[in-house]
C-alpha cells in the first residue's frame, strides 16, 4: 500500500511539472531524448552536405535510406510541404531543407568546429554565396542536363559564367590564394561547395563534359582538391560507379 | 554605432522587408531611392553581382539579397527578435522563409500572364502555395510567427499586400475567406500592426505603378502571346 501511495503521488508531482519539462521526460524515457535520424538518399547531395556536417561535429545518428519513388510515411509525415530529402529528426523534431538543418546542427551543438562564421558579415558572405550556388548555379546546372544540342551549348555557356561569377566573388575567402584546411574544419559554403563539386569528376565521367577546370577556374578546382583529402570528406563520397551509371540513368530520362 | 543605409525603390516588396526589419526593431537608417533604369554607381559599386536592391550598408560593408539581409538584421541586432529562441521553431520559421523564396515567385508569373495555359499554370502554382500555407505555415496561428510577426510574416509580405494589386490586375482572386480562411485573416492581421500599417505602399499608387509595368511588359512581348 504504502508503494502505491508513493506511486500515486510521484506521479501527481510530476502532473504538476511545467509541460515542457513534462514532455522532455516523456521522450527520455521514449528514447527520443536527443536521438538524431536522418532520412536520405545515397545518391543526394543535399543528403551528403548533413552527413559531412554531423561527422564534423561528432554527432551519432541514425541513417534511413528513403526509396523516392516509394517514399515512406515518416518522410511524408515529416516533410509534408516538399517530401523531399534530407529531413533531420531530433528530440522527435523535423527539419527539412539541406542548409537549414546545417544551421541548425550549428546552432543546438556548440561542440566542435563552427559552421558558421560567428562575426554576422562574415555569415552574411557565406549565406549569400551558397544561396547563389543552391539557387542560381543549380538552375544552370538543371537547364543543362535537361537540355540536348544548341540549348545544351548555351546552357553550358551560362553555367561556366556563374562558375566564374563564384570564382571571382569568393577569392577573398582565401587571403594567402590556396585553399587549406586545418583538421576537419569545414564551413558551410565549403560543405555546400563540397557537396556540389566534391565528386566533379563523377559528373565530368557520366556526362562527357568537364565541369571543374583547373584552368578556366583554378580556385575552385583547388578548393574542391583540398577538400577531398580530407577523411570526413572521403567517408561520405558515394560509391563511383554507382553514381555514374545513376547520373546517366537521370540525363537519360529526362531528355526523354 | 555604425551608419546603416538601406538602398531600395517604391514599391519593391522586397525594399520593404528590409524597411520593416529596421522600423521594428527601432534602427536608424537613411534610405536611398534607386532609379533601375538609371543605376547609380553606388549601387553598382555595392552589387556588382546582381545589381539589384535592396542593399543594406552597414558600416560601408555591402549585404545584398532580402532574406541574407534579413538574417543579417537580426544576428547584429537582437532586441524585437524577428527569430524564436528555440533552435527547432527557428528552423522552422528559416523554411518558411525558404519556402517565400522559393515559391513566392509564382504570383510575378501571374502577374505577367494574360489567359489561356500559361495563366491556368501560374494560377495553379499560385495556389499550391497558399494551400501549403493555409495547412502548413500559418495552420491556426494568428502570424507565422505566433502571438506576433517575425522573419517569415516579413518574408511573406508580398502575399499579404502585393497580392491583391496582382488580384486585380489580372482578373483573378486567389484568396478568400472561405477557401483560406486562416490566411486571409492574416492577411488583414499583418496589415494592422502598426509598422506594417505605416510603412505599406499607398495601393492606389502601386496599383497604378504596376499596371504601367503590366503594360510595358505585355506590349513589348508583341501580339499572339
Amino acid at each position: 500500500m504504502f508503494l502505491s501511495v508513493f506511486f500515486f503521488l510521484t506521479g501527481k508531482l510530476r502532473e504538476m511539472l511545467p509541460l515542457h519539462i513534462n514532455q522532455k521526460l516523456r521522450k527520455k524515457e521514449m528514447g527520443e531524448e536527443n536521438k538524431v535520424t536522418l532520412y536520405g538518399m545515397w545518391a543526394s547531395p543535399f543528403v551528403r552536405r548533413v552527413k559531412i556536417a554531423l561527422k564534423i561535429k561528432g554527432i551519432p545518428y541514425e541513417y534511413v535510406e528513403e526509396d523516392l519513388r516509394n517514399k515512406s510515411q515518416f518522410l511524408l509525415q515529416y516533410n509534408p510541404v516538399h517530401k523531399k530529402v534530407p529531413v533531420l529528426v531530433h528530440n522527435g523534431n523535423p527539419i527539412a531543407e539541406s542548409l537549414i538543418i546545417l544551421e541548425y546542427i550549428n546552432e543546438t551543438w556548440k561542440n566542435g568546429p563552427k559552421i558558421l562564421p560567428e562575426d554576422p558579415f562574415e555569415r552574411a558572405k557565406v549565406r549569400f554565396w551558397a544561396d547563389f550556388l543552391q539557387q542560381q548555379f543549380l538552375d544552370s546546372l538543371r537547364s543543362a542536363t535537361k537540355s540536348s544540342g544548341e540549348a545544351h551549348e548555351k546552357a553550358m555557356k551560362d553555367v561556366f559564367e556563374k562558375l566564374t561569377v563564384f570564382e571571382e566573388g569568393t577569392e577573398g575567402f582565401f587571403p594567402n590564394g590556396t585553399p587549406h584546411f586545418e583538421g576537419e574544419n569545414l564551413g558551410f559554403l565549403d560543405i555546400v561547395l563540397c557537396s556540389l563539386f566534391g565528386s566533379h569528376k563523377v559528373g565530368e565521367e557520366a556526362l562527357a563534359m568537364k565541369i571543374i577546370d583547373p584552368e578556366r577556374h583554378p580556385l575552385i578546382h583547388s578548393w574542391v582538391t583540398a577538400m577531398n583529402e580530407l577523411p570526413v570528406v572521403k567517408e561520405t563520397l558515394p560509391p563511383h560507379d554507382k553514381m555514374v551509371s545513376f547520373i546517366q540513368s537521370l540525363r537519360g530520362n529526362s531528355l526523354d | 554605432m555604425e551608419e546603416v543605409k538601406l538602398i531600395g525603390t517604391w514599391p519593391s516588396p522586397f525594399s520593404y522587408r528590409v524597411i520593416w526589419a529596421l522600423k521594428l526593431k527601432g534602427i536608424p537608417y537613411e534610405y536611398i531611392e534607386e532609379d533601375l533604369s538609371n543605376k547609380s554607381p553606388m549601387l553598382l559599386q555595392y552589387n556588382p553581382l546582381h545589381k539589384k536592391i535592396p542593399v543594406l550598408v552597414h558600416g560601408g560593408k555591402p549585404i545584398c539579397e532580402s532574406a541574407v539581409i534579413l538574417q543579417y538584421i537580426e544576428d547584429v541586432w537582437p532586441q524585437n527578435p524577428l527569430l524564436p529562441n528555440d533552435p527547432h521553431e527557428r528552423a522552422v520559421a528559416r523554411f518558411w522563409v525558404q519556402f517565400a523564396e522559393n515559391k513566392v515567385p509564382c504570383i510575378w508569373r501571374l502577374f505577367r500572364t494574360t489567359g489561356g495555359e500559361e495563366q491556368e499554370k501560374a494560377k495553379k502554382e499560385s495556389m499550391e502555395m497558399l494551400r501549403a500555407l493555409e495547412e502548413h505555415g500559418l495552420r491556426d496561428k494568428k502570424f507565422f510567427g505566433g502571438d506576433k510577426i517575425g522573419i517569415a510574416d516579413i518574408a511573406f509580405g508580398q502575399v499579404a499586400h502585393w497580392l491583391e494589386m496582382i488580384e486585380d490586375l489580372v482578373g483573378v482572386k486567389l484568396i478568400e475567406a472561405h477557401t483560406f480562411p486562416h490566411l486571409h485573416a492574416w492577411t488583414k492581421n499583418f496589415k494592422q500592426v502598426p509598422i506594417i500599417k505605416e510603412n505599406l505602399p499607398d495601393y492606389g499608387e502601386m496599383l497604378m505603378y504596376f499596371k504601367r509595368a503590366r503594360d510595358n511588359f505585355l506590349a513589348s512581348r508583341g501580339p499572339g502571346m
